[in-house]
């Protein structure tokens, strides 16, 4: 394995400590400011009329009363948003996500909204507004969608990525391809084939925070958003895009959040509140209802995948092929596209084909969760793993060892991996006593792999030294789950200082240059990488300045633990000077000193998982437990090896919803039927046992410290871990998602007659 | 709708405010009274987040009207931490990352403290019943749970280091 040395005796003094984040204590006493938190003098408050339709041409959309009514302050239908795209096809399709076109695509599509002075009035306003619908037939089921007599949702998606290009629009947007070798050969060398078709329905990422902002535009085209997001520079320059604003006139400033996984990369009333200020001229304030986010905001994709995988008796796979079919909602997304490049990622495969197919449909806009689109991926895979080391009489999990991917390897979706961690997460399991935990009736054991590449991306950070010698660091990703407190750790290591002094912030759009979303796992990741960096240049600031108030060639400095110190016998008598003291000269010697870095630090690292996971079923009910959980991943390196645990946990959390509880229900009607927690069931604290978790730290040769991006990989193997222990212990294969009690009872019912 | 006035104690100080008789404990508690600590998740008693105690029982405040406040008294999370001293059960989120996003932390440090009054001893499986009313989507819980155990065993230690002085004072 491809363990560098290197890195792995790297001695770190505060990275990998356990320190307490910065942020703690706001958040235990309720100081922390998260989106619905802030309020703008003279704010009005805006709500927004949904589509009750599943599909529908708006005829005529008449505000006439609501505008009448006393304290209603703005009336916004699309007819207030101009298209400004510009041929931008995926800024046209977030314009008319935000606010329908002459049609409605999906039950909650916005279609009107207001300002008013309170909520009662917005109400009251919203129900005066009359909006002629003629209902379309709509589909909302992936596979329906496909079919030749399927409601087209858009006459100008024809498919890309076939030859001969089609005559016909469809709702079939793209078909991705991916893989190497033959499989027809593969095939035929295979002396076991295993072929199987499975679907996983639609899920929320489910942040219990909705989505909220208060807006604000002036007169002379400035503005202002509060808003609770992944990517505050990225909805600057969608919304000023929207709006026909200046980019750098819009200052974007990001709440604390509460919770994303994904689906706060995306617009979606923001450039709505924008356009009520600017209307109205006062700042609003617009917070989803529960239900909206559900009906309106981005779940994942829907899927419907075939899998077939052929291995010789000794166990070497000769050939894998998936078709993947994904719903993008109602508005073309690359969901189907990632799924293909992730399925086989975990394996060594001379022959892989693996085909995405990315399909629209009657629902709301897919956006990104966690991993997006690799857990479905990973259960029709991992599902079939294990059904082809049942032919072949062999241990999953040494199945699985003999074709793991290693160093050298040629993924699935192109590049040739460098240092991977899928062997060892592989035989950790083995070796892990959770392996060894005896079972009893009605309890199934299972495990399954998980891939995920991680992101890198733009990034602008700021390091700033006052005259006390405290650091103020800004960075301008968000703050999702602890990353100041591991960046704070990051530039207490390179300044060789302890944690206490370095206070990190994430700085406004003011303040920073361009950063993209904290997505891909790349916060801890790119913007350490970036505080590095800075930290880096702020050392070389500081050994000009050591050298200016000695009066020495700066060659003679060399900065060592957090103190600078002049080399050669000659200066023999000069004593070290600390960062304080160079910071407390500094006005003296040539201004502030400071560290800046802009980068584009790619290379994030791959990140593998194995989970091992432990069910008993309820034979009466079709309940299922969850009684033992082991996540092992690979973080490269852990910073803060408990915000690392936490990761892990909370991705198996919410892999085990997945797999187990949650879905979108859909009518007949094409309307949602459990717009809310009761009846879309996240996992409660007695739902779920404790965690375990086991890291593993392969180093990324791409980063100083090895660090990898460790957010997302854990929610990939929880649905096939589930999967294949549920079916160890009904003795039944299940190949629908979530695998609910009445689809549990149903198995059983046919294992039985 | 005209509004009453409302006579409460929230936090050990008397407050007073004026709501129409259709507005959530919650709405008065964030809108009038800046009190921004209860977050609201989901507004149908679903979530936890605006979890708050009326006369010392935990309520979801989403689901309490702000009249009913009347003659009672309230706590919140803005009320937890005393003379800036944390209650352990603050320390030991911190400590334990209970809390990565943090939006439902106010919702479970309410739940957790109202717990451990009644059951200084919890078995984790009580402790994961009491707490199911409150969702995390962040964390899977188990740091949550460790946290509240660790809270337990302190509170426990300083109740039998006070019982011992009062003890020590008889004698
Ligand atoms: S907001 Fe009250 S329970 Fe969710
Ligand atoms: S910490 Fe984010 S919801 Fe609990």
């Amino acid at each position: 394995m491809g363990n560098d040395p290197s890195y792995t005796n790297q001695k770190f003094k505060v990275i990998g400590s356990r320190v307490k984040r910065p942020d703690g204590i706001d958040k235990v006493t309720g100081r922390a400011k998260y989106g619905a938190d802030h309020n703008a003098p003279g704010q009005l408050v805006g709500l927004f009329l949904r589509s009750p339709h599943a599909h529908a041409r708006i005829k005529k959309i008449s505000t006439a009363r609501a505008e009448k009514l006393s304290g209603v302050k703005a009336i916004i239908t699309c007819d207030d948003l101009p298209d400004l795209t510009n041929g931008d096809t995926e800024a046209r399709d977030i314009l008319e996500n935000c606010m329908a076109r002459g049609r409605a695509l999906y039950d909650g599509h916005a279609i009107a909204a207001v300002a008013a002075i309170d909520e009662k009035t917005a109400k009251k306003a919203l129900q005066l507004i009359k909006v002629t619908y003629e209902a379309l037939p709509h589909v909302t089921d992936v596979d329906d969608a496909l079919k030749p007599d399927a409601p087209v949702l858009h006459d100008y998606i024809y498919t890309t990525g076939v030859e001969p290009k089609p005559k016909t629009p469809s709702n079939l947007c793209n078909v991705s391809e991916f893989g190497h070798g033959d499989i027809e050969a593969g095939f035929a060398e295979a002396d076991v084939i295993v072929e199987k078709s499975y679907k996983t329905e639609q899920v929320h990422q489910g942040y219990i925070e909705p989505h909220a902002c208060v807006a604000s535009v002036s007169p002379d085209g400035t503005g202002e958003l509060w808003v609770t997001t992944q990517g505050h520079f990225s909805f600057r320059s969608v919304c000023a895009n929207l709006l026909g604003m200046d980019v750098a006139k819009l200052k974007v400033t990001a709440s604390e959040i509460g919770g994303g996984f994904g689906g706060k990369t995306h617009v979606w009333t923001e450039p709505v509140a924008l356009a009520l200020s600017r209307k109205a001229n006062r700042p609003v304030k617009v917070v989803m209802t529960r239900e909206e986010v559900f009906r309106a905001s981005g779940p994942a994709s829907s899927t419907s995948i075939d899998v077939k995988i052929g291995a010789k008796n000794d166990g070497t796979i000769t050939a894998a092929f998936a078709a993947l079919r994904y719903q993008g909602g109602a508005f073309p997304g690359i969901w189907a596209m990632l799924g293909a490049m992730t399925s086989f990622a975990c394996y060594n495969l001379a022959n892989v084909k693996a085909l995405g197919y990315d399909v629209v449909v009657n629902r709301p806009k897919v956006a990104a969760y966690r991993a997006p689109s690799a857990p479905m991926a990973a259960f029709a895979v991992e599902s079939t793993m294990d059904l082809l080391a049942k032919k072949l009489r062999m241990k999953p999990l040494d199945f699985r060892i003999k074709n793991a991917a290693k160093e050298g390897t040629r993924a699935s979706y192109g590049p040739v991996y460098g240092p991977i961690g899928i062997g060892p997460t592989l035989e950790a399991v083995k070796k892990h006593p959770h392996m060894r935990a005896r079972l009893k009736k009605n309890q199934g054991r299972g495990m399954a792999c998980g891939f995920w590449f991680n992101f890198g991306g733009q990034t602008c950070t700021d390091l700033n030294i006052a005259t006390d010698g405290s650091v103020t660091l800004t960075v301008g990703t968000i703050d999702v789950g602890g990353s100041r407190a591991s960046l704070s750790l990051i530039a207490a290591e390179e300044l060789g200082i302890p944690y206490e002094q370095v206070r990190a912030h994430i700085g406004d759009t003011g303040s920073l240059g361009h950063n993209d979303m904290t997505d891909g796992s790349r916060g801890t990741f790119s913007s350490g990488m970036a505080t590095i960096f800075a930290a880096r240049q702020a050392v070389e600031v500081m050994r000009a300045r050591a050298a200016t108030m000695w009066d020495i060639p700066v060659e003679d400095v060399v900065w060592e633990s957090g103190q600078a110190k002049a080399t050669g016998k000659k200066h023999r008598k000069l004593k070290a000077l600390s960062l304080a003291d160079i910071a407390a000269a500094s006005p003296n010697t040539g201004g502030p000193i400071a560290g800046h870095n802009e980068s584009v630090p790619d290379n994030a690292g791959v990140s593998f998982a194995s989970h091992i996971c432990d069910v008993e079923v309820d034979p009466e009910t079709g309940a299922t437990r969850v009684i033992r959980y082991t996540v092992i991943q690979d973080a490269g390196k852990a910073i803060h090896p408990t915000y690392v645990e936490g990761q892990f946990q909370g991705g198996a959390a919410q892999g085990i919803g997945w797999a187990l509880n949650e879905e979108y229900i859909y009518g007949d009607d094409g309307r949602l039927q459990n717009p809310g927690f009761l009846d879309y069931r996240i996992p409660v604290c007695s739902d779920l046992p404790f965690i375990d978790t086991q890291i593993l730290e392969i180093p990324n040769p791409h980063h100083p410290y090895g660090v990898r991006g460790v957010g997302e990989t854990s929610i990939v193997p929880p649905l096939a871990a589930i999967g294949n222990a549920l079916s160890n212990a009904m003795g039944v294969r299940m190949d629908h998602v979530p695998m609910s009690p009445p689809r549990i009872l149903k198995a059983l019912a046919q294992l039985d007659g | 709708m005209a509004a009453h006035l409302v006579s409460t104690t929230i936090n050990g100080d008397a407050v007073e405010f004026a709501c129409p008789a259709d507005e959530s404990l919650l709405s008065a508690l964030r809108n009038r009274l800046g009190l921004s600590g209860a977050k609201e998740g989901c507004g149908t008693g679903d979530c936890g987040a605006c979890s708050v105690t009326l006369d010392g029982r935990l309520v979801c405040s989403c689901l309490v009207l702000g009249v009913e406040a009347n003659g009672r008294k309230i706590t919140t999370i803005e009320g937890m931490a005393e003379n800036g001293v944390l209650h352990p059960l603050q320390e030991n989120f911190i400590e334990y990352a209970a809390l990565q996003c943090g939006i439902c932390t106010p919702g479970f440090l309410i739940a957790a403290k109202v717990l451990l009054e009644r059951n200084p001893n919890p078995t984790e499986t009580e402790i994961r019943y009491a707490l199911a009313g409150n969702l995390c989507r962040c964390t899977g819980y188990d740091k949550i749970v460790r946290a509240v155990q660790a809270s337990a065993r302190e509170l426990r230690q300083i109740e039998k280091r006070k019982g011992r002085k009062k003890k020590g004072k008889k004698s």
